[in-house]
């Protein structure tokens, strides 16, 4: 720690919120870019720094590194800033700023109008996502999310595509449901763990010597995973989130369904699963049962009969979902940490996937992959690319996906046979889907449509600041895949100190 | 001649505890010397003045803020930390709508001065509301507040909406204080009549009555007496099923006026319940507790489905208001059994003023010569034209609807937390859809603003955005900053209501 002279957590959070600041009270063009510049890199930076200090650093109570503690007043209340990391949170933290970074370099590449209040929006949400991952108050962990979410609605509202007022306001109204309703299980966890604290270390000390009542475990979680749900796209509260991609612009999406998205999962692997072990064991037939029926069965049969490229992107992240569903469901060890990292893979994949579709759409001037065809002979890196990004998120081995796959589908072999035959079927349904799109869009003959579009607007192959983005996030999942140990240790350190759920009641 | 009565009687007139409430009634007066007194073209300055000598003024009770508990005038009042800051937030309110009230008042042949006059007299007396510890010293001081308020609420006289408003408001005020009266006099008859255990001549004292109630905690008289004062105070907070005058009301007051009676005049019912309920009628829980409960409930859902379908931001706003006091309702209805409740309803009413004043003060700049009529159409494309006022409006509004990290947020989450640890879980599902429905709409009011690219601002609002004066526009600005910074950070108010 001793490089920073001020607290990386800290500075991880201040820093895209004081560019956000300073572009607010109006700087000139000029500068803001490069401030921009300074404001996307900083968290990419402190996520890797502390990545790689991590192994090192002294472990405080329950596996946390780098902890510290600011008061805001709210003490009286058992809610002050607390940051700190721990194996779960780290990866989380790392993808937050990675995509970040990525979202950011492109979105100061794009053509957007207002582009001051793009950037003010995309800063102000990239400081509540590394916010979120840092807490380790579970209050400030939910007041960064939201801090994260309102951007997400206003720049659906003002950049998003066709149909984008709808789209905000289906949104702001699902979204909103799912967060009251996990604020409630929150306070719920608060008030009857009698800590008089929202300090998560605290609250496991309490809870691990005076459990919650079963019958309130068996409450609470329910509010929670249906909160977190919602929040998450689990079926059948998904339909927000191919509508809300489909029209938000590219960072937006990015940054929402790479890294925001996971933030439902993140709560109920660290605070639900831990804190109401009980709780979860009651519900996880429930929840295994609708994740993979619903979520990947029946939206990967939907991923595949759609045309639109961006909302089929949108409907395989509900889809893939399902399999970190499935993962908490069997709550072992080897299925939550499987959790985790398809939620790191997960979240660089599905965040390279809206990126090249954006870049698509600027050669092809549509979405419908109906309308397109023969890109591939324009613009051959960006098909390298997105094909990438597909195998990528079909789970092939190299990649991420893989190992956050790999291991929930042993686990839920040991939970139940007949589940983990679904789900494997959700992968021969995700390669259908990828690959079709891949071959609409890159191969095969040219539409007349297209071919006219293409006549009008010579197609030029992706620019080199398209590719850097991408280029981090091929770079990174490839990273992973080649060397999951750099994470699943720190995951295994912190799961094994809280005993997950099931395995601790059976 | 015996002179001791009269002696003991002096040592129990602490004027100097009076002190704010003096100084706001000497300045009044001497706003309406100052407009005899100075020529007629330098009447403009005086309502500066009346700013200024406030802003003075709540520097000095800030300065002086007293944190010691004690009462004065033998009763009538007590002194408390929490009625300081009372104190200071009526002043606020009284600036804020000095402020407004400038801006608005401006190119209208109505009478200035006395606006600002009624304005401080009427912040004076609710100041007095929320400190009384006696039911005569209330009823007065609230007729004062509602006196005032009639004439406030029907000043632009010219505009028959207006007028409206203000026969209704008279009406309605009537009949309720005619409620409180009747209830005040039956608990001061039962707590005095022969017969009865614990029976007292004090019954117009709230310790006095309080003794009694404890004593006697299934009298059937005082029970009607509470439920009716209870309604009477009901009708000051707009809450189900009083609630009946709000939309008119406050549509047809200037609007000002309907900020002063949204923000100064709930709080100030809800003081004066919040006092009654935890200390006077603590005994009658079994009969407060579920009439609370079943009012909070009510007015959520009222309010919240009663502004989905205008159009008219006043009503908006004022139906919206009403389910705001729902929500602190739901505080109050717990504050019985939780004390942290009691901290809950005091900062909810901080960042509603501060949410609500926002708002207002950028519907006083877009109001037209017919201040009555305040369309959301009037606000489509306003973000293009003004961001400065359209950056003002999503905060206020954000505020108002509850989302972090603005200060709204907090407060909801205070209540919320205080009515789980009472356990209204039924409550608080009610609360959270409204919490929902209430997105729809202040969203749709946001939407209007900022993502409506088809309507172009119309030409007459398109001319005011520019309007408003350098003192509301900063006042404006000020607000926003603080329903953000007070959403991060509570410091030593977090401090001073988590006690």
């Amino acid at each position: 720690m001793s490089i920073f002279p001020i607290d990386p957590l800290l500075l991880s959070v201040g820093a895209p919120l004081s560019v956000a600041a300073l572009i607010a009270v109006g700087v000139p063009k000029r500068i803001v870019v490069k401030l921009a510049y300074a404001g996307f890199a900083v968290p990419a930076l402190v996520g890797v720094y502390l990545w790689w200090a991590f192994g090192t650093a002294a472990k405080e109570a329950h596996g946390y590194a780098f902890l510290s503690d600011y008061s805001t007043g709210l003490d009286g209340f058992g809610i002050s800033l607390k940051l700190g990391l721990n194996g779960i949170s780290l990866p989380l933290f790392v993808l937050a700023g990675v995509v970040g970074l990525a979202a950011g370099l492109y979105a100061l590449q794009s053509t957007a109008e207002r582009m001051k209040t793009y950037l003010l929006l995309l800063l102000v949400m990239l400081a509540g996502l590394m916010g979120t991952f840092a807490s380790v108050d579970i209050f400030f962990f939910y007041f960064f999310h939201e801090l994260a979410l309102i951007p997400t609605f206003i720049m659906v509202g003002i950049w998003g595509g066709r149909d984008r007022s709808h789209a905000a306001m289906t949104m702001t109204i699902y979204l909103t449901i799912g967060a009251m309703l996990s604020l409630l299980g929150l306070v719920a966890i608060y008030v009857k763990s009698g800590a008089g604290s929202f300090d998560l270390l605290a609250l496991r000390d309490t809870l691990a010597s005076h459990p919650i009542g079963e019958v309130t475990q068996k409450h609470i979680f329910g509010l929670l995973l249906f909160g977190f749900g919602v929040l998450v796209s689990l079926w059948p509260f998904h339909s927000w989130a191919p509508l809300g991609y489909g029209a938000a612009p590219s960072s937006a999406a990015m940054l929402h369904a790479g890294v925001l998205k996971k933030f439902g999962l993140y709560g109920l692997v660290q605070i639900a699963l831990p804190l109401l072990p009980l709780g979860a064991f009651q519900w996880s037939h429930k929840l295994a049962a609708l994740a993979a029926v619903g979520n990947v069965l029946v939206i990967g049969l939907v991923t595949i009969a759609q045309r639109d490229l961006k909302q089929m992107v949108g409907y395989s992240s509900v889809m893939h979902m399902g399999y970190a569903f499935l993962g908490v469901a069997v709550g072992s060890l080897l299925g939550v940490g499987g959790v985790v990292m398809l939620m790191v893979a997960h979240g660089l994949s599905v965040a390279l996937l809206f990126l090249l579709s954006t870049s698509i759409h600027q050669r092809t001037n549509t979405f419908d992959m109906f309308q397109m065809g023969g890109l591939a002979q324009k613009a051959p890196v960006l098909a390298a690319l997105f094909i990438t990004a597909t195998f990528a998120s079909v789970g092939l081995p190299g990649f991420a996906n893989f190992w956050g796959e790999l291991p929930i589908f042993v686990a839920l072999w040991g939970f139940s046979h007949c589940l983990t035959v679904i789900a494997l079927t959700g992968t021969v349904i995700s390669a259908v889907y990828g690959l079709r799109a891949a071959a609409r869009v890159f191969f095969g003959p040219q539409t007349e449509a297209f071919a006219r579009f293409a006549a009008s607007k010579p197609t030029n192959d992706i620019a080199w600041s398209e590719r850097l983005p991408a280029l981090i996030l091929i770079a990174a999942l490839l990273f992973v895949g080649v060397w999951p140990k750099s994470f699943s240790t720190g995951i295994d350190h912190a799961l094994a100190r809280t005993p997950p759920a099931v395995v601790a009641s059976r | 001649m015996d002179f001791t009565v009269l002696r003991e009687l002096a040592a129990g007139n602490n004027w100097w505890a009076v002190w704010p409430e003096l100084s706001l009634g000497c300045l009044a007066l001497f706003l309406l010397v100052l407009e005899t007194l100075l020529p007629r073209s330098a009447h403009g300055r005086i309502p500066v003045i009346s700013i200024a000598a406030q802003l003075g003024l709540l520097v000095a009770l800030l300065a002086n803020f007293d944190t010691s508990y004690h009462e004065t005038f033998n009763g009538l009042l007590f002194q408390s930390p929490m009625g300081e800051l009372m104190r200071a937030f009526f002043l606020v309110c009284s600036i804020l709508v000095s402020i407004l009230g400038r801006a608005s008042l401006r190119g209208r042949s109505v009478p200035r001065i006395e606006f600002h006059h009624i304005v401080l007299v009427v912040a004076a007396a609710m100041m007095l509301l929320v400190q009384s510890r006696n039911f005569v010293m209330l009823f007065v001081a609230l007729e004062t507040v509602t006196v005032g308020l009639f004439i406030l609420v029907s000043y632009y006289r010219s505009n028959p909406k207006t007028l409206e408003a203000g026969l209704k408001y008279l009406v309605m005020g009537a009949l309720s204080s005619a409620l409180l009266l009747f209830g005040i006099v039956l608990l001061y008859g039962v707590a005095g009549s022969a017969g009865l255990a614990g029976r007292t001549s004090e019954g117009m004292y709230y310790v006095g009555l309080a003794a009694f109630l404890d004593v006697n905690p299934h009298n059937f008289m005082a029970a009607a007496g509470i439920v009716l004062v209870l309604s009477g105070v009901a009708f000051k907070i707009g809450a189900f099923p009083f609630q009946i005058w709000v939309p008119d009301v406050y549509q047809g007051a200037p609007t000002p006026v309907t900020a002063f009676l949204a923000v100064a005049s709930k709080a100030a019912g809800f003081i004066v319940l919040l006092v009654l309920v935890t200390q006077v009628f603590a005994p009658y829980e079994w009969l407060v507790g579920p009439v609370l409960t079943f009012m909070a409930a009510a007015t959520i859902i009222f309010g919240n489905l009663a502004a989905l379908k205008q159009n008219n931001v006043k009503r908006l706003i004022g139906l919206s208001g009403v389910s705001h006091a729902g929500f602190i309702l739901l505080a109050v209805a717990s504050a019985a059994y939780v004390p942290s409740a009691v901290g809950a309803v005091y900062f909810y009413l901080i960042v509603y003023l501060i949410a609500s004043f926002a708002v207002f003060g950028v519907m006083t700049v877009l109001a037209g010569p017919d201040d009555t009529e305040q369309e959301l159409s009037d606000y489509c494309g306003l973000a293009k034209k003004s961001p400065f006022l359209a950056g003002v409006l999503a905060c206020g509004l954000g505020s108002l609807a509850g989302i972090p990290p603005l200060a709204g947020f907090m407060g909801k989450l205070f209540v919320f937390t205080a009515a789980f640890k009472a356990g209204h879980y039924g409550l608080l599902a009610v609360a959270v859809g409204g919490v929902v429905v209430s997105i729809y709409y202040y969203f749709g009011w946001i939407r209007a603003a900022y993502f409506n690219d088809e309507a172009e601002i119309s030409p007459e609002t398109a001319a005011r955005v520019a309007g408003g004066g350098m003192t509301l526009r900063v006042t404006m600005a000020l607000l926003a900053a603080a329903s953000i910074i007070l959403g991060f950070y509570q410091g030593p108010l977090g401090a001073l209501l988590a006690r």
